[in-house]
């Protein structure tokens, strides 16, 4: 059991808690992940590790609300506890010391570039940050990330807050003014580091993508979380879950990050219904 | 003394009826009764040689327990097993009798062997229902030693119970949130119910042995933390099973394949097949293709129809004589309607626009000169291709080594496939401290030949630490 330290909602639906995690923050480093299962009739889901503090014996969770656990979860409050959480999985980032990184985070993918950037800063390097989201509302981490970072730039789709535009034409216009990085790191949404990795191609620029596929044990079991990367079969949970974006098959992923969105929405639905439900008893 | 022979054929076991059993997930084998066990274990005629105890992996004093069977003193009978066997109940069930202890029985030479698992299960099962549970357990005085094992699978409960029966303080570590490794993702609900592994693995909670889920040795320690910063004195490595195979061949990562780890692991883990109570899906495929002739095979096969397939197909690329399956399991699938289909292995998978499987390209094969395995290789007869309108697909080729003990314990020696370097008889590596047996040793292979090298491990795990310094102060 895994008991909730502290809750704060960043965004709409995308909530930062604390958690009581002792030997994982001990161990965590950027790049890594747990898994989580809420209760005994509860799925098994991937959940990178945003933050850990081993003085305190507690890790950070950000979590956006989209499936019936991610929303449960949610709405969980400070000492009430998770039944399962395994980790640190999965390859730690690996930090070249003194290097120039971009660190691109696209709406929740910002709590996954987060840590990649303290790394990268903890290692000597240099940050330039992009921030970006659908809107100004969905931008989080901006001063934990500005903190951080040297650099951050911050966009939004509508232009409601930042520079108007996607975080590619933001990428664009930090080449054009000259910044010069030795690597990407982008995570987002999957056409979000599609696109990311269009515009750094053709210079031959270095670009790493973090994949979130469905998966179940995380150590390399059962092979659910497997992608094609440069052609060759690999499994996320034990060979990722950072990739060279250059190679991925993405089309591959958005396809099979599909395979269950039938029963997603039955979950979904009833689990929206039973919370109505014990809404109005309350 | 021998006795005579008597009944010739072994006493039949009761099965859920196969049209009933096809679509549900409860228990098909029901276990003898009182007076079948008695019937059966009298067939026994004592012979002087026992070469049935030679082909138990654990040792089991095959003879003496079926005869206070045949006495009906089943207390004893329980002891008797439990001396050898702390999972007697599962063995019973999956143990593959057919190829050790009743090949060798004395009466097999003529006519049906005694039916040594369904008497153990009996055993075990009656033991249970009066509650006796580690009632053949002496522990010894305390050691003072620690040991961890990694993995609580086959033989990582065999080693657990065993070094506590010894004195020695023993935790494993089980990277999933149940303990029971492929006891409890693997193997199905109806042929082996997860209350009866709960029951066993509650066993070795009396016994004093600490069970730490969650813990994925490699990540959340590492094997050298477990000493350096646990103080454990000596580490077993049971991790099990490794990375699924899949073919290289065209559609493997379309909607709707499957390796036969998530397959099972979904159903029976995570009980998808109770899905939308429990939140875990998995496709319910009308028309299904496994690929293998193991029991893995076997048991995903049957899931798919018990997940409401309308055709489940086995797709086996040799002919039933070279099938790994135990027999039983085979004739359980057929009658329960499983369309098996010998000489044939996928070459294509192919999906729709949203990339879910719409059917397979199979390839005939027949049989050419036998290969390392000793087994005749199957070879593709040209042209022979053939459409196989299906929507899943769920591979059962075996796998690989899992790298995350290796990849973070530079100094375990490997194979080239991965496997570690163990002793065969004692399962010591060349790494001080740390032995290792089961699956990640062998590749895959059966739950009581696990046992049987976790049994063996425990005996040279225990001579390990009581050869270190200052081991009699501790016991002091």
């Amino acid at each position: 059991m895994h008991v909730i330290l502290s809750k704060e909602v960043l965004a709409p639906d995308v909530v930062r808690f604390w958690l009581d995690a002792p030997a994982i923050a001990r161990k965590r480093r950027p790049g890594q992940f747990v898994i989580i299962r809420l209760n005994e009739e509860g799925e098994r889901i991937p959940l990178t590790v945003a933050d850990a503090d081993p003085a305190r014996g507690a890790i950070s969770l950000i979590v956006q609300g989209v499936g019936k656990t991610t929303l449960a979860l949610n709405a969980m409050e400070p000492g009430q506890a998770i039944l399962d959480v395994t980790g640190p999985l999965g390859q730690p980032t690996h930090i070249e010391p003194n290097s120039s990184v971009c660190c691109i985070g696209g709406g929740i993918g910002t709590a996954v570039v987060y840590p990649i950037a303290c790394g990268v800063k903890a290692k000597g390097g240099k940050v330039v940050a992009i921030v970006g989201a659908r809107t100004k509302d969905l931008i989080i981490l901006e001063q934990d990330m500005r903190s951080v970072a040297d650099h951050t730039l911050v966009t939004t789709d509508d232009g409601s807050y930042g520079m108007h535009g996607l975080v590619t034409d933001g990428l664009k216009k930090l080449l054009d003014e000259g910044h010069r990085f030795d690597e990407v790191v982008a995570v987002g949404p999957l056409p979000m580091m599609r696109a990311v990795v269009e515009v750094t191609r053709p210079m031959k620029l270095r670009t790493i993508v973090s994949l979130n596929p469905i998966m179940i044990d995380g150590t390399g079991m059962c092979g659910g979380c497997r992608v094609t990367v440069g052609g060759e079969q690999k499994f996320v949970c034990v060979d990722g879950p950072e990739f060279d974006g250059h190679q991925v098959d993405f089309a591959e992923i958005a396809a099979r990050l599909k395979a269950y969105r039938e029963q997603e929405i039955q979950a979904l639905e009833q689990y929206r219904a039973h919370a109505c439900a014990s809404a109005s008893r309350a | 003394m021998a006795k005579k022979v008597g009944l010739k054929t072994k006493t039949p076991m009761p099965c859920a009826d196969a049209q009933e059993r096809r679509h549900s997930f409860e228990e098909v084998a029901l276990g003898y009764a009182i007076e079948q066990a008695v019937v059966e274990a009298d067939r026994c005629i004592q012979c002087k040689n026992r070469p049935c105890v030679a082909g138990c992996p654990v040792e089991i004093d095959i003879p003496k327990f079926v005869e206070q069977v045949a006495a009906r003193n089943f207390e004893g009978a329980y002891k008797t097993l439990m001396e050898k066997n702390v999972l007697p109940a599962i063995c019973g069930r999956v143990c593959p009798q057919e190829e050790q202890c009743e090949k060798l029985c004395t009466l097999a030479k003529k006519w049906d062997p005694v039916g040594i698992g369904r008497i153990e299960r009996f055993v075990a099962d009656w033991a249970s229902s009066m509650s006796l549970g580690g009632s053949g357990d002496v522990v010894q005085p305390p050691t003072g030693h620690k040991a961890a094992i990694v993995g609580s699978g086959p033989a990582g409960l065999t080693v657990a119970a065993d070094l506590a029966k010894m004195g020695h303080q023993v935790t494993i570590f089980e990277a999933l949130h149940k303990p029971g490794g492929v006891l409890v993702y693997g193997i199905p609900e109806f042929r082996l119910p997860k209350k009866i592994v709960e029951r066993e693995v509650n066993g070795l909670k009396r016994l004093g042995v600490e069970i730490r889920t969650n813990h994925v040795i490699g990540r959340t320690f590492t094997v050298d933390e477990l000493f350096t910063e646990l103080g454990f004195e000596a580490v077993f490595i049971g991790t099990g099973a490794g990375l699924p195979h899949f073919p290289k061949i065209p559609g493997v990562n379309l909607i709707g394949v499957y390796s036969a780890n998530e397959y099972l692991t979904r159903s029976n883990l995570m009980k998808a097949y109770r899905f939308p109570e429990y939140d875990t899906p998995v496709i319910r495929g009308r028309n299904v293709a496994v690929i293998g002739g193991g029991n893995t095979a076997m048991d995903s096969v049957r899931t798919a129809l018990r997940l409401g397939a309308e055709h489940a197909y086995l797709v086996y690329r040799r002919s039933r004589a070279e099938m790994p399956a135990r027999h039983e399991e085979v004739e359980h699938a057929e009658e329960e309607g499983i369309e098996i289909m010998l000489l044939a292995a996928p070459t294509a998978i192919t999906g729709d626009a949203q990339s879910r499987v719409t059917s397979m390209t199979c390839i005939r094969m027949e049989l050419g000169e036998p290969d390392a395995s000793g087994r005749r290789s199957p070879v593709p007869i040209n042209g022979s291709e053939f459409e196989l309108e299906v929507d899943t697909v769920v591979f059962a080729v075996g796998q690989g080594a899992n790298p995350l003990i290796k990849s973070t314990t530079p100094d375990l020696p490997v194979n080239k496939w991965g496997n570690i370097l163990a002793d065969a008889t004692t399962g010591a590596t060349s790494k001080p401290g740390v032995f290792a047996g089961g699956d990640i040793v062998t590749g895959g292979a059966t739950v009581i030949s696990a046992m049987g090298a976790g049994r063996r491990a425990a005996r040279a795990i225990d001579a390990y630490l009581r050869s270190l310094p200052g081991s009699e102060l501790k016991a002091s």
